[in-house]
């Protein structure tokens, strides 16, 4: 802890951020202002009034009232709103189950390549093929990393992914004849809170499934509640605690032996990439998500994907429209080309059907499929490699110092790319709580881990630093919690009313709860 | 070691030892029976430049609309998308940050998602914005979810003037939730509002609309919204951003929830996604929404500032109990959205509105005045319409395809065959006149050849 500074704990002087009270882009508007110049219709004989050629009743009275502002404005006004952001790039973001690892610049680069970024989604096929082969080979190569033969890019994300595997699941039962007996998905109560509202959605209900001593499914508890009525168990391997299931054969075998689909969360698929697959594990489907383990940018919320991978058993339901790779023999012995098409429901009459508009999220899928190209096979597994020993290196760190004694390991087990600390100990003794800490640490210019989640950890830290931090930046992480612990002992108000520096002080969120106000009551 | 970890191998023995491990396969705290025990069978890692050569090549077999005239439509539109919006949202500050868990330091992206729904709604007339949903149709289907929710009932009336695609979603979600899906069809290019009165019921939980619809006819979403209350149930209509900048706003109308596409607000084609969906409602939901929303509040100081509000609707709150499953906000695609309705601006969206309603009036008058191809409808239009002719619309795509041009987007038997023709302000006149000459060259060598072999038959 050499030449380790402490932020300021006061806020007595304001910042310069701090000062700049917060303007919308609307309270910047003037009237006559603009930014845009729309061209001339140039139609032949000049305009009419518009309400010649749509009837007046079906048009707006006044005008949206969007901002009226310049271009320089714009630039000032969101120029400023980014600076009022932390993100990946500025330093650690060890949020747990979100993989926050490092967004390569060649990915934008390529997805905007026009013919990526201007090809219109209802182009027709043949003049799409360089986009359907891209598709098809992510598909492939996610397939191989999953261990499982079907793919399906087309899930919006995670949660939707989800949703499409309880859809799977319901279209298998059905065609069973046992759609009306299966009523019940089994989920761990570890579960990230998506699993549970998925199952809602899809018309089922939650049934919790408890954790044992060592951070796995309980199996007795399984046993007890897998029975006739189940349609499928949701479980996420390693688990939010960041621990492989050492009874993952069992589980699998006992929900596919009582007829239950079985439902594989890969939200920590980076842990395991090139290690252990979900489709050798037992799994029916699993969900991929491309803005975690492939390297899609979170964009402050979103976009990301949701890729699912499927059994021969669920092939037949899976979304359409669905790529198809068409062998087209030259017919003199040359290597034979290949075709894609996009196949519908008339030839895949199983099928759960859409699950959104036109392909998916390619820009998306062009990304992560471009980042699999960079690593290959070999760079997969060693970033899996690598996202394990950052974690286990920084839970050794923590287990050292303060953090060792008052932040003890949730489930004090060997963890894969990330671990859970509880901060029990430091609220008892210090009366500081996780909340607390993670406040102070955004003094220290870091994102806190993700925090009170799992929801069975007491004051839960859930730490995942991903492979393409440095250690140096992983011993930063380990000091600045040390310090604030140190700091806690001697005065404990210093990290209850943290941050100091940041844009904005702790919010009032009790108060935007009570009397919310969503939108911004224009004059 | 690839270029995006940095632990070397001196590194890696010292980190080993710190944590009392001697090899990285002891961290591997996995059963051996599900070890995967070969290399992944994938190709080897690529250098940048390879990897760049590779996906310019199969970027490089697409016919985008930067090498064709694009009239392509039915939901995603090819709009310019002023360079502003690429050069904010490649900023790493709104490109790689998480959801804003931490307000303190995202102050940034949440007022953007203020920003946001203010704006839409404003365009929607609705006092209450979600952040952003994935995409237009599943919007449609969330609509459906929300109306089960508040009307506790399970039927669904939908137009056939709703997008095809978003029907197949809502009905691909309604299994599950589970909810019954009737349809009923158009007259005129617009729903068939006899047929509605008469398909919508005490059990009715929503009826659907298009505004403007897929086959570019505007509805009239005022008698529409009487039907549907009348039997106590909602009225969702599914939108277009753009059009909303001129139309009577869906709120004006008696619409409940105005639910959309977020593609044609500055947003890349992408062939598909990433876009954002919006979703707008009356007060009465404002329990029900779904997604993330941003809220207006104050820090300890009282400093103005905003968070995520009304969080216990959410799934990572709430659990099974959730208004919906979803986490996305499509943030930065929505953000891209802002920042377009900023540069068009009040008067801008009204200018873009108009010139699309004068240039789609220009062709598709120019279009039906050739021989043989007429109108589906009549009906009035913004900036799409639909066409029929007497060929083989697959093949007079490829015709147009060869000349460079992409005519449209065929419409299925469900709409007559005929041919959905979109038109934004980077269709020029000339543009316009060119597409009908390709499109009169092929029509008039069909009928010629029909006579040829009409005479040779007799």
């Amino acid at each position: 802890m050499s030449e380790f500074v402490n932020p300021p704990a006061t806020a007595e002087v304001p910042t310069p951020m701090q000062r700049d009270r917060a303007t919308t882009i609307f309270e910047r508007s003037v009237p006559g202002r603009r930014a845009a110049a729309i061209p001339a219709s140039g139609v032949p004989g000049g305009d009419v009034p518009i309400d010649e050629l749509i009837p007046a009743e079906l048009l707006r009275d006044e005008p949206a009232r969007l901002p009226e502002v310049s271009e320089p404005e714009i630039v000032r006004h969101y120029t400023r709103l980014s600076r009022r952001n932390f993100d990946l790039d500025s330093g650690i973001y060890p949020l747990g189950s979100c993989t926050m690892k490092h967004n390569p610049r060649l990915n934008e680069r390529v997805a905007a390549l026009p013919g990526h970024a201007r090809l219109h989604p209802a182009q027709a096929p043949a003049r799409a093929q360089g986009a359907l082969e891209l598709i098809w080979l992510l598909e492939r190569s996610l397939s191989e990393i999953c261990g499982l033969p079907h793919v399906s890019l087309q899930p919006s994300a995670g949660s939707h992914g989800e949703l499409a595997g309880l859809l799977l699941t319901r279209a298998f039962h059905a065609a069973h004849g046992e759609a009306e007996q299966r009523t019940r998905v089994l989920t761990p109560d570890t579960a990230h809170g998506t699993n549970p509202a998925s199952v809602t959605m899809a018309g089922y209900e939650v049934v919790k499934v408890a954790t044992n001593e060592e951070g796995g499914v309980d199996l007795d508890d399984l046993r007890a509640k897998t029975d006739e009525r189940v349609a499928c168990l949701m479980l996420t391997n390693p688990n939010t605690l960041g621990l492989f299931d050492r009874n993952i054969a069992e589980i699998t075998d006992t929900v596919r032996a009582a007829g239950g689909t079985l439902y594989y969360d890969g939200a920590n698929l980076n842990a395991i990439m090139g290690h252990s697959r979900p489709g050798d594990m037992g799994f029916d489907i699993v969900h991929v998500n491309l803005h975690k383990s492939f390297s899609q940018p979170h964009g402050g919320g979103g976009p990301g994907a949701g890729p699912i991978a499927v059994s021969d058993r669920i092939e037949p339901y899976l979304p359409v429209p669905r790529i198809e790779r068409v062998e087209a023999g030259t017919g003199n012995g040359d290597a034979p080309e290949a075709r894609f098409e996009l196949r519908g429901a008339d030839d895949h009459p199983d099928s759960i059907g859409r699950l959104r508009g036109f392909q998916g999220n390619f820009g998306v899928f062009v990304r992560s499929y471009a980042y699999i190209l960079s690593l290959g096979g070999d760079g997969l597994a060693e970033a899996s490699e690598t996202a394990v020993l950052n974690a286990n290196y920084l839970l050794a760190r923590m287990r050292e110092g303060r953090a060792g004694k008052y932040l003890p390991v949730a489930f004090d087990r060997r963890p894969m790319h990330e671990f859970v600390l509880s901060g029990s100990g430091a609220k008892r003794e210090l009366g500081v709580k996780t909340l607390d800490i993670a406040k102070r640490l955004l003094d220290h210019n870091m994102h806190p881990p993700t925090v009170y989640f799992p929801l069975l950890v007491d004051e839960a830290l859930m730490i995942e630093p991903t492979e393409t931090e440095t250690r140096e930046s992983l011993d930063g992480f380990a000091d600045a919690v040390e310090a604030i612990l140190a700091e806690a002992e001697s005065d404990p108000e210093i990290a209850r009313q943290a941050p100091y520096t940041t844009p904005v002080r702790r919010l009032d969120e009790a108060g935007a709860a009570r009397s919310p106000v969503v939108r911004q009551q224009l004059g | 070691m690839s270029g995006y970890t940095s632990v070397t191998d001196g590194e890696r023995a010292e980190m080993l030892a710190t944590i009392g491990a001697s090899s990285i396969d002891e961290l591997f705290d996995v059963p051996a029976g599900v070890r995967l025990d070969r290399d992944l069978d994938l190709p080897d890692g690529l250098s940048e430049a390879e990897v760049y050569e590779r996906m310019r090549a199969l970027a490089g077999r697409n016919a985008d609309a930067e090498s064709e005239i694009c009239f392509l439509g039915a939901g995603m539109y090819d709009h310019y998308a002023p360079a502003i919006v690429d050069a904010i949202v490649s900023r790493s500050e709104f490109l790689t940050p998480y959801t804003p868990y931490q307000p303190e330091i995202s102050q940034g992206g949440l007022q953007a998602m203020f920003e946001f729904q203010t704006a839409m709604s404003e365009l929607t007339g609705l006092p209450l914005s979600s952040a952003g949903l994935y995409e237009g149709p599943s919007t449609v289907a969330s609509a459906g979810y929300l109306a089960i929710g508040a009307t506790k009932r399970r039927r669904f009336v939908v137009s056939a003037g709703v997008n095809p695609q978003s029907r197949e979603t809502l009905a691909t979600y309604s299994a599950g939730y589970p909810a019954e899906v009737a349809g009923v069809g158009l007259s005129g290019g617009r729903t068939d509002l006899d047929a509605l009165a008469a398909a919508v019921d005490d059990q009715t939980a929503a009826v659907f609309v298009q505004y403007p619809n897929f086959l570019g006819a505007v509805e009239d979403l005022e008698a529409i919204a009487e039907i549907a209350h009348d039997a106590g149930a909602l009225l969702v209509a599914a939108c277009d951003p753009i059009a909303l900048g001129i139309l009577r706003t869906p709120g004006d109308c008696g619409v409940d929830i105005a639910v959309g596409e977020g593609q044609p607000l500055g947003n890349r084609l992408d062939y598909g996604g990433p876009s954002f969906g919006f979703f707008c409602a009356t007060e009465a939901q404002i329990r029900r929404m779904p997604g993330r929303i941003a809220g207006e509040t104050t820090d300890v100081d009282g400093r103005r500032g905003f968070v995520l509000a009304l969080q216990t609707r959410e799934q990572h709150i709430r659990r099974e109990k959730a208004t919906h499953n979803i986490c996305t906000a499509q943030a930065l695609n929505a953000l891209g959205g802002m920042i377009y309705l900023s540069w068009l601006g009040r008067r801008g969206l009204v200018e873009l509105g108009e010139l699309l309603v004068r240039r789609t009036h220009y062709a598709r008058e120019r279009l039906t005045a050739i021989d043989g191809i007429e109108a589906l409808h009549d009906a009035p239009i913004v900036r799409e319409f639909a066409i029929r002719f007497d060929a083989p619309v697959e093949r007079v795509l490829d015709h147009c395809a060869a000349a460079g041009i992409a005519a449209g987007v065929p419409l299925g038997d469900e709409y007559g065959n005929g041919l959905l023709v979109a038109i934004t302000e980077q269709r020029t006149i000339a543009q316009i006149d060119r597409l009908a000459e390709v499109l009169e060259e092929d029509l008039r060598r069909t009928a010629d050849s029909r006579e040829q072999t009409a005479g040779a038959a007799t």
